[in-house]
């Protein structure tokens, strides 16, 4: 192969790299395919690869291939006497290299179906994947298997390689083929971001310089896209989490430092800042943020992926494996776990099995409650009728753990939706796993049937053989949801019984749910924590489906405070089919508190009540409303009414 | 505002990470320290883990008896002002106790032999984690080893059924008697823990920037005289200005010929030669294509 390009970055390198950013790139893919050229010409051109090493290569091909003069590169990745003496690569393999803009990190994976668990492996940290393809066989299984895994891992940025454009001339038509097949494989898949590049591994084309063989390309060489793509945004820098990892108690041994007492752990998400309250989980216990602490000083604020130490102004019973997070962007809290897990280990998945289950900083026992289906790498077909999961294999998983554990879903937060599988009598990691949403469809056939996702563990919906349709028939009205949110003595109560009313005397069953009557029996033993807030969110929403489902149009009165609460509420009657019409009673908060109906700002403002919407917790106004009510409006109930009718929801039984 | 991370503060962030699980998930770890500045960079990381508490864990070194003086005075010193705890495995102690045989000839090396007190002490202390300075750029098998590096209870590796590593969640879980070796700065290069000891202002052994030495070419490397090393016929020792690359035993440690006496200089050189530093300075790792993966099996660092 030609020589590395110019050393002219070695000034920099010394001199600048250290304030450079480091992006990890997983490959996959066999000897064939022209992975270990690539990978040998990135390292080459920028100098990573060292004499030694190439001389050790070169006698390697020598003793392999006989005196040809060809430097077989594969024997340069692959690590282990096996994998030489076998020609084959068996294990991650992690290889460096730098320039002036940025720090590189590959991990190299076999591409076989048989290495799946290995390819996982190197995924689970990549920022962008490369997937090779070679221009002569087009888009093969062994393609759509490191997308499909790619996606899976949610590796944020995927680049395509047509790879030896050489040996097809150069030719744009089959880069375009190779594309568009390929792009309508992914659009089943969920990747945000896929560059497709048209280059020559062995001859350089546009690897780290632009080839001058393919002028009809315009977009940028490989390395040029590995340098600039933007990978800041990728980390979650929304969802302020952080998992404890590590209590320092110097003790009396550090002499006037003996009270100090932190919090150590590597920031997962959103931003941390001095001053912030937080809400330590799964106890609920709150605080506020004392100081952000380092070796070399304090900070103003933390992001990922820092390591740093949390001091809280409150001395609370904090320890490992203890998430915290804001008061009102909490992650989910529960015990049962939906996952897509992919098997690692010899020994299968047993139905029913104990194992223990790592995630973040916290390690609890967990049980497989419920394989829901296996997904074909190859062919994305979900076998629903699978009975286990063997090494290598992938599918849905339930568990049931036996404390609850605090995690957000894999696609908001990898660092708080991954946990792996121990096996808790032989110790190996058995699989990793990515937290889905509670109410993640199972799919659409099941969702048809199931109308939202069952969360327990061994629990199947009973289908019934009457559907919505035939039950609407007959009735001769739909059921739907109206959920009033606002601030408290906004005048939701009002509106609410007023809506009930008028329905109720059209000969249409309404039925109110008020947020303080359900606290008297369905949602008695919850507070007011952002735990407790969010679980009486859901109580309410299921039950006003279930109301829905039977035909009832369900009034719902809750000062549901939180965005992410009333979306939840949303979603659950999207995925049921059910109609849902939000409405904002949008009280100015001086009016609310001047009603005050129930005496409750006094008690805030009198330091009685913590916690209280509106006084000293945030209410999330709604972004986009179905419908927003003001006090002064003439007649909120006709514009609620009106909403209705124009969702096809019958509000009169009267004929029209 | 931006929240760009530098790719060393990423580094240094995933090796804090790493400290902490182990102090956490493990009984009784313990820090290897060589001298060198891999274990350097180790030292500082633990700072920046456990401060302003103290190490939950000693530091031990394995002495060969054979190593660099300059390196020794520089190792009881660093500790004392760290106010750690120093744990010193003997090689000299397991020969005169029987346990291994030292080698003869102008090509012994006590290299080798630091396995077995590495071990007999891991076992003595009941240590059941012990971490290293080890990076994946060193070497093609240390390429494939895990951060969290599984030993049975013999110590050894099995590099074909070696735990997946996902994220950062690490299983640190194993039975009495078997071990992890842990290795933070997997994913650093050479040239990164230059730039770290430079951004951090690290103190190194002198050995590490030009002096003179009197030396003697063996296979096309310095090597220093001492009174233990065995000159062959046709070698004559002569005056050469070096320094070393990485700080192992004196009996397999080659020098390299440089001017650079600042760690600007070093870094500058560091950044443009083209030979590994194990190639350039180890002949430990040149006895065969797999040298490290038979030694790592074995239960070497």
């Amino acid at each position: 192969m030609p020589g590395p390009a110019s050393n002219g970055n070695v000034e920099a390198l010394a001199h600048g790299a250290a304030s450079t950013g480091l992006l990890r790139l997983a490959t996959a893919g066999s000897v064939d395919d022209g992975k270990s050229t690539l990978i040998g010409r990135l390292l080459y051109d920028s100098k990573a690869l060292f004499e030694d090493q190439l001389a050790q290569v070169a006698e390697a091909s020598r003793r392999r291939h006989g005196d040809t003069g060809v430097v077989d590169l594969a024997l340069l990745t692959d690590g282990l006497r096996a994998e030489r003496e076998q020609g084959i690569t068996i294990d991650v393999a992690y290889r460096y290299f730098a320039t002036p803009k940025r720090t590189f990190i590959i991990a190299d994976t076999p591409g076989h179906v048989r290495y799946t668990r290995n390819m996982v492996t190197g995924a689970s940290t990549a920022d962008l994947a490369i997937v090779l393809i070679d221009a002569r066989n087009g888009v093969v299984q062994q393609s759509r298997r490191h997308a499909f895994i790619s996606s899976l891992l949610r590796i944020p940025h995927l680049v395509v390689c047509v790879n030896k454009m050489d040996l097809v001339d150069h030719d744009e038509a089959v880069f375009n083929a190779i594309v568009e097949e390929f792009a309508s494989f992914a659009s089943k898949l969920e990747i945000t971001d896929i560059t497709f590049i048209p280059i020559s591994a062995l001859n350089g084309d546009n690897v780290v310089d632009r080839s001058t063989n393919m002028d009809w390309y315009g977009g940028p060489p490989l390395l040029y896209h590995l340098e600039h793509v933007h990978i800041a945004s990728d980390r979650n820098l929304i969802d302020p989490r952080f998992p404890v990892q590590w209590v320092v108690r110097p003790g009396d041994a550090q002499g006037e430092r003996h009270d100090y007492r932190g919090y150590a752990g590597q920031v997962a998400g959103g931003v941390l800042r001095k001053g912030d309250d937080v809400v330590v989980l799964p106890s609920g216990a709150t605080s506020r943020i004392a100081g952000i602490d380092t070796f070399d000083g304090e900070l103003a604020e933390a992001f990922p992926p820092m390591s740093v130490t949390l001091r809280l102004e409150d001395d609370l019973d904090i320890s490992r494996g203890d998430l915290i997070a804001r008061p009102h962007n909490h992650p989910i809290v529960s015990r049962e776990l939906d996952s897509i897990v992919c098997w690692m280990n010899d020994a299968p998945l047993q139905s029913g099995g104990r194992y223990v289950l790592k995630h973040t900083t916290k390690s609890v026992r967990a049980v497989a409650d419920q394989l829901l289906h296996r997904i074909d790498v190859d062919t994305l077909h979900r076998d629903e009728h699978a009975q286990t999961l063997e090494l290598n294999e992938i599918g849905r998983l339930r568990l049931r753990t036996s404390q609850p554990l605090a995690y957000d879903a894999y696609r908001r937060n990898r660092a708080t939706g991954g946990f792996i599988l121990i096996d808790e009598a032989t110790n190996e990691t058995l699989a990793a796993g990515m937290l889905l949403d509670p109410d993640e469809p199972v799919s659409a056939v099941e969702m048809e049937t199931t109308a939202g996702a069952p969360r327990s563990a061994n629990v199947r919906w009973e289908p019934t053989k009457l559907t919505r349709e035939a039950r609407f028939d007959a009735l001769g009205h739909g059921g739907a949801t109206v959920w009033l949110t606002g601030l408290p003595s906004s005048g939701k109560s009002t509106v609410a019984g007023a809506l009930e009313q008028r329905l109720v005397e059209a000969a249409i069953p309404a039925y109110r749910l008020d947020g303080d009557n359900l606290r008297h029996g369905l949602n008695g033993n919850l507070g007011f924590s952002a735990t407790d807030r969010a679980e009486n969110v859901r109580r309410t929403a299921q039950a006003a489906r279930l109301l829905a489902d039977s035909g009832v149009i369900a009034i719902v009165s809750l000062v549901s405070p939180y965005a992410a609460d009333r979306q939840m509420a949303r979603a659950i009657h999207d995925e049921a089919g059910l109609d849902f019409v939000e409405v904002f009673v949008d009280t100015p908060p001086e009016e609310c508190e001047r009603r005050d109906t129930k005496g409750l700002y006094a008690k805030a403002r009198a330091g009685e009540i913590a916690g209280f919407t509106g006084v000293d917790d945030p209410y999330e106004r709604p972004e986009a409303p179905d419908l927003v009510v003001a006090p002064d409006d003439p007649d909120p109930v006709a514009a609620v009414l009106a909403a209705l009718e124009a969702r096809g929801v019958r509000t009169s039984s009267e004929d029209e | 505002m931006s929240y760009d991370i530098s790719h060393l503060d990423e580094l240094e962030s995933e090796a804090i990470h790493v400290f902490r699980e182990v102090a956490a998930e493990l009984e009784k770890p313990v820090l290897l320290f060589s001298g060198g500045k891999d274990s350097i960079v180790l030292l500082r990381l633990a700072e920046k883990a456990f401060r302003p508490g103290r190490f939950p864990f000693p530091v031990m070194h394995v002495d060969t008896g054979h190593n660099f003086p300059e390196v020794i005075e520089f190792r009881d010193r660093r500790i004392a002002e760290l106010g750690e705890r120093l744990i010193v495995a003997s090689v000299q102690d397991a020969i005169d106790r029987g346990r291994v045989v030292e080698q003869t000839g102008p090509r012994a090396s006590r290299n080798r032999l630091q396995t077995v007190p590495l071990l007999d002490a891991l076992a003595e202390h009941g240590f059941d984690a012990a971490f290293g300075g080890a990076r994946r750029d060193e070497e093609r098998a240390r390429a494939k080893e895990r951060i969290f590096s599984f030993r049975d209870d013999f110590g050894g590796w099995d590099p074909k059924n070696q735990r997946p590593e996902l994220w950062n969640v690490y299983n640190g879980r194993i039975h009495r008697g078997e071990n992890v070796r842990v290795f933070p700065i997997s994913n650093w290069t050479e040239l990164d823990v230059w730039q770290y000891i430079d951004r951090e202002g690290l103190e190194l052994p002198p050995i590490y920037f030009a002096h003179e030495r009197e030396v003697f070419r063996r296979d096309g490397m310095l090597y220093a005289t001492a009174s233990f090393i065995e000159l062959l016929p046709d070698e004559v020792p002569f005056v050469e200005t070096v320094r070393y690359r990485t700080v192992g035993d004196m009996s397999c440690t080659g020098a390299v010929t440089s001017r650079a006496r600042t760690l600007q200089e070093v870094v500058a050189e560091i950044a443009a030669t083209r030979v590994t530093e194990r190639g350039e300075t180890r002949a430990d790792d040149r006895a065969t294509e797999a040298a490290m993966e038979d030694r790592k099996k074995e239960g070497y660092f």
